[in-house]
């Protein structure tokens, strides 16, 4: 028997040793906790309060786009619900979801150590994150914003009537979380790793949080930066882009898109490590060019710094600057087509077993790629000048957080959940759950391409009749989507109280998080582990699998139901 | 002074410790460079393209107060590596003096800077109505005055918060000498030092060449 098709689950018995969830069981064990494992949980409690908080406003808007009227917002409600929206998605629940849950939980466990670089700034880090999340509900509470994400300058700056101050206080406070965080995750991975892990034996799961974590440290205090500017404008009417003294609100442009556009590979990079690490364990086989999926990574990261002026194609940029702009984001584009090559090469010849946390990641390669190639579309300066400011932006940059980062951080949440809980999920609802997933987002997006090539500007919800079909489809996706999103939140905890208990490695995966009980003791591991080879041994180096005699598939449903 | 007293979960090794504490200081310290280098990336666009209301702006910051708080400074940077390196040998008096006079300084700097933004404010120098020079770019030239000197001085106050609680937890005898957060706090505080070697350029000495 391989390692495929040993048992997942043991029988309903509590476990013998004390784990990391059992150590200690009172609030204040967990709200003063160092334990990096018991904060990537609280982290998981606040950012799925936040998923909620954004999905709202995204359900205001699909209902308010069913009609080409604006029947059920007024202009500025929809104004201040798309703004809410992207504000709380990107910096309270994309950038901080995978690195600050899964992150957290594995990266001591995956390089063997007992903890983070610096357990109690780790803690501090969900403080500050859990203070900058209060002011963004003070902000929806008193009455929103109504800038959109991206806080253009002079519309933030002097025009604008919502609650610019408190919006950008919220990001800028939460930026010191990521900042404490990355410096923490950088810190780790540099001084922590296990005996004999070198760096060419790291999981690419590690590699892809280290390289968003120095994405991180570098482009977040420019945010900062730009926000205290906004901030000291609107406050005390400190000319620094007010045109009527010299100032240029086309820099703000430039300082902000430095920082957003890094910002978007803090939110996809680590998804690249998830998807890694689930396509490898269920096709059973090595990742094919392991050397060159770390430079990748590591082009992307520093690549991702010199493209920013692609969201300024209309802005009056010079055409030699657009030309150049262009050219790099050709060549970012590069990187990320290597691994989705290097990602369906791993699975030629492999033994695939479609669980469901496989299902997300194969979901994830098709949608990414989508999201990629139309990136490319945007990337071209005839082609953006006709589509920019449309629904095609919009569907290509949900294609890329959506459909990429949010089916990772799903897929990952499935794979490690037994690690997490030490139980088992079940099986047939998650595999239903992600193929929902797939095609709800399909039903939502792919439309905002159609009618975004068509015309159709984005932030607009009185519209012309003829896109009303396009609306309609998107809508009815959208539903889907919503459900697809909230099966998993469900199932996970029904599974919490009565899913079967997980074995210390239901997958049969390489690993070092693998090779401690599930859930792990709170010192991670028993004895501290040492590494002798590299990562991803599902078969010997420099043969194939052994796709000839290779195993019966696991039979489909899973092997929660089989008897024990 | 033992060292076991300074080591903490999840090393082995004070020695690995130590050098974790520096390493995350150092990678924090990037992050405060990007940090400064939005700024004086904007700075450095209206510098170029504003040059002559720039240049008659700087020529009203105080650069008698400026020069003294450039001195100030760096001495107190000479005080702090001083009580580093004592903590590290285990010089236990040594290291309480020199952490004491690097508060001193650093409030003297901050006293300094008080009477500087006094005088500014007498002075019409805060952008807005009734701003002294009659050139609308030379506010913004005031704007990044304001803003950096700003931001540097709450950097400072931050310093010298965790340089003072540094100074109770060795005098209470609560921290060890051996460890890292000495050295740590040592490489905060000259960054701020640099951080001012760059400002005072930039805001007192353009336009007086
Ligand atoms: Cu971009």
């Amino acid at each position: 028997m391989s390692d495929v098709t040993a048992e997942r689950a043991i029988p309903d018995t509590p476990p013998a040793e004390e784990n990391y969830l059992t150590a200690g069981t009172s609030l204040a064990s967990w709200l003063l906790t160092t334990d990096h494992k018991r904060v990537a949980l609280l982290y998981m409690a606040t950012i799925t309060v936040f998923f909620f908080l954004g999905g709202a406003a995204a359900v205001m808007m699909r209902i308010e786009l069913v009609t080409p009227q604006g029947d059920l917002l007024s202009d500025d409600a929809y104004n201040r619900a798309f703004t809410f929206h992207g504000v709380v998605m990107v910096w309270f629940f994309l950038i901080p979801s995978i690195p600050n849950i899964l992150g957290n939980f594995l990266l001591p466990l995956m390089i063997g150590a007992k903890d983070l670089a610096f357990p109690r700034l780790n803690l501090l880090s969900w403080y500050i994150f859990v203070i900058a999340g209060i002011l963004a509900i003070y902000t929806l509470l008193a009455g929103g914003v109504d800038t959109g994400w991206t806080f253009y300058t002079p519309l933030s700056t002097a025009f604008a009537n919502g609650q610019v101050l408190a919006a950008a206080a919220a990001v800028f406070v939460a930026g010191f979380s990521t900042i404490a965080t990355s410096v923490n995750f950088i810190a780790t991975v540099h001084l922590l790793r296990a005996p004999g892990l070198t760096w060419l034996r790291l999981p690419l799961f590690v590699w892809a949080i280290y390289a968003t974590s120095i994405v991180m440290v570098l482009a977040t205090p420019v945010l900062a930066m730009v926000l205290l500017l906004i901030f000291a404008e609107r406050a005390f009417g400190i000319p620094i882009f007010d045109p009527l003294r010299g100032g240029d609100p086309i820099l703000f442009q430039h300082l902000f898109w430095f920082y957003s556009h890094p910002a978007v590979y803090i939110m996809i990079l680590p998804s690249f490590g998830v998807i890694s690490e689930l396509v490898t364990c269920f096709a059973r086989r090595r990742v094919f060019g392991y050397n060159f999926m770390v430079y990748a990574i590591l082009w992307i990261a520093l690549v991702g710094f010199l493209v920013w002026g692609h969201h300024m194609f209309v802005s009056g940029q010079s055409m030699l600057a657009n030309l150049v702009f262009s050219f790099l984001s050709f060549v970012v584009a590069v990187p990320s087509a290597i691994k989705v090559f290097n990602w369906t090469s791993t699975l030629y010849r492999g033994q695939i077993v479609f669980d469901a946390a496989m299902i997300y990641a194969l979901g994830f390669i098709g949608l990414f790629t989508i999201g990629g190639l139309t990136g490319l579309f945007l990337a071209s300066v005839p082609v953006d000048v006709h589509v920019t400011d449309t629904y095609f932006v919009v569907a290509h940059f949900h294609y890329i957080m959506v459909g990429g980062a949010v089916s990772a951080l799903y897929g990952g949440l499935t794979f490690w959940w037994p690690k997490i809980t030490g139980r088992m999920h079940p099986e047939s609802w998650a595999r239903f759950a992600a193929i929902l997933m797939f095609f709800g987002f399909g039903f939502t997006f792919f439309p905002m391409f159609i009618m975004g090539f068509l015309g159709m500007p984005r932030r607009y919800h009185i519209y012309a009749p003829e896109y009303q079909i396009w609306h309609v489809l998107a809508s009815a996706g959208a539903v889907l989507l919503a459900v697809a999103y909230l099966l998993p939140m469900g199932y996970f905890g029904w599974s919490l109280f009565r899913g079967r208990r997980a074995t210390a490695n239901p997958w049969g995966a390489t690993g070092l998080e693998w090779q401690t009980s599930s859930p792990p003791p709170k010192e991670n591991f028993f004895a501290p582990p040492v590494v002798l080879q590299g990562p991803y041994n599902y078969h010997p180096e420099h043969a194939g699998p052994p796709s000839l005699e290779r195993e019966p598939h696991e039979p489909q449903g899973g092997p929660t139901e089989r008897a024990p | 002074m033992s060292g076991a007293a300074a080591l903490r979960k999840p090393y082995r090794s004070l020695r690995r410790q130590r050098e974790a504490a520096e390493f995350g200081l150092w990678v924090f310290l990037g992050s405060e460079v990007m940090f400064f280098a939005g700024a004086l990336t904007a700075y450095a666009v209206y510098r170029a393209l504003w040059a002559e209301a720039f240049t008659a702006a700087a020529r009203e910051t105080s650069i008698f107060y400026g020069t003294l708080n450039t001195a100030i400074l760096l001495t107190s940077s000479l005080a702090m590596a001083a009580a580093a390196e004592a903590a590290r040998a285990g010089l236990r008096r040594m290291t309480l003096r020199c952490l004491g006079l690097t508060i001193a300084l650093g409030l003297a700097f901050l006293a300094v800077k008080g009477l500087e933004y006094r005088e500014d404010i007498q002075k019409h120098l805060v952008p807005g109505n009734g701003f002294a020079l009659a050139e609308p770019k030379a506010q913004i030239f005031f704007a990044f005055y304001w803003l950096l000197t700003g931001v540097h001085a709450l950097h400072m106050v931050i310093g010298l918060g965790v340089v003072a609680t540094l100074l109770v937890q060795a005098w209470r005898r609560r921290r060890p000498l051996a460890s890292p957060a000495f050295e740590a706090a040592g490489l905060y505080w000259h960054f701020v030092d640099i951080v001012w070697i760059v400002l005072y350029p930039l805001l007192y000495l353009a336009g007086r060449a």
